[in-house]
């Protein structure tokens, strides 16, 4: 007996996820638009305390991941395994570069005393607090979905390694593939909100 | 079970996509450098919208994929759409 298999349908869970995914993190883009409403002044100024240069490399690297990654699914496609693997491997590079870059960005921040529930922090005023509080909270929550999704896409390589993935059958490769993608999509509002408009 | 076609999209797309990506992020950066203001903060969504549809349509395989996707996203979309307009709507009068 051939085992029952839907890729539709596991798409279909995917995109079912990503939708709670779009709404988390739309609910922490209403709070700041209300923030910054009310507080335009201090978010003008506090927005420029941050490295619009990393942001931008960042911006630039999480774009090259996300092609590399949809590149992987063309690749397995054309029954090309070692092009697959090596997509994906520099997928997972540049994730980690990511990372590296916000572990510098955030240590620079929390040196100045820019961290939630520092007293110099709170001697800028109610809007710097509301500023900072959002931009770790909402670059920290999309900092741990980039750690998930290099866990998750870690696990497809080894699939895709062990034959377990193959051009007939791909469905967990384009569903983390569709989940990286997420991760681009959330950032690509995250950047011109915290790091441009000042 | 027979297993719907798939459609293969070649490199060459996903390198114009970045490329259009790329470019999208550069006149984003240099135009939110000058100080316009209220029109600054509407280039920049108009840009990022535009990156995402971009990444929804082809990284995501929207264009490809079956009408019943893009019709579940539009829905995602708009019901956000209605929530973030009526909030800001009610904080505009309040």
């Amino acid at each position: 007996m051939e085992l029952h298999r839907d890729d539709t349908a596991s798409k279909l869970g995917m995109w079912l996820f990503i939708f709670t995914e779009l709404l988390l993190f739309g609910g922490l883009f209403i709070v700041y638009s209300v923030f910054r409403y009310k507080n335009s002044q201090a978010f003008h100024l506090a927005a420029e305390e941050l490295d619009t240069f990393i942001g931008t490399v960042n911006t630039v690297i999480l774009l090259i991941s996300s092609m590399t990654i949809a590149m992987s699914v063309t690749a397995i496609q054309k029954k090309n395994k070692k092009l697959t693997l090596i997509l994906l491997s520099i997928t997972q590079v540049l994730a980690l570069a990511f990372m590296v870059n916000k572990y510098f960005e955030w240590g620079a921040k929390i040196e100045h005393g820019l961290f939630p529930g520092s007293s110099s922090l709170a001697d800028l005023g109610h809007g710097d607090v509301l500023f900072f509080g959002l931009y770790f909270a909402m670059t920290g929550l999309h900092a741990f979905h980039i750690i998930v999704g290099m866990i998750f896409i870690g696990w497809i390589m080894v699939y895709v390694a062990k034959d377990k993935q193959s051009h007939d059958n791909y469905a967990l490769l384009e569903n983390s593939g569709l989940y990286w993608h997420l991760v681009d999509l959330i950032w690509i509002f995250l950047f011109p909100l915290f790091y441009l408009i000042i | 079970m027979e297993q719907e076609k798939h459609h293969i999209v070649g490199y060459k797309v996903y390198i114009y996509v970045l490329l259009a990506l790329l470019v999208l992020t550069g006149l984003s950066v240099a135009v939110t450098s000058i100080e316009l203001g209220a029109l600054t903060v509407a280039v920049a969504l108009i840009l990022a919208a535009t990156k995402g549809a971009l990444v929804l349509t082809y990284f995501m395989h929207l264009k490809f994929d079956s009408l019943m996707f893009r019709v579940m996203v539009s829905l995602v979309l708009a019901v956000f759409a209605v929530v973030l307009v009526v909030t800001l709507l009610d904080y505009l009068y309040m």
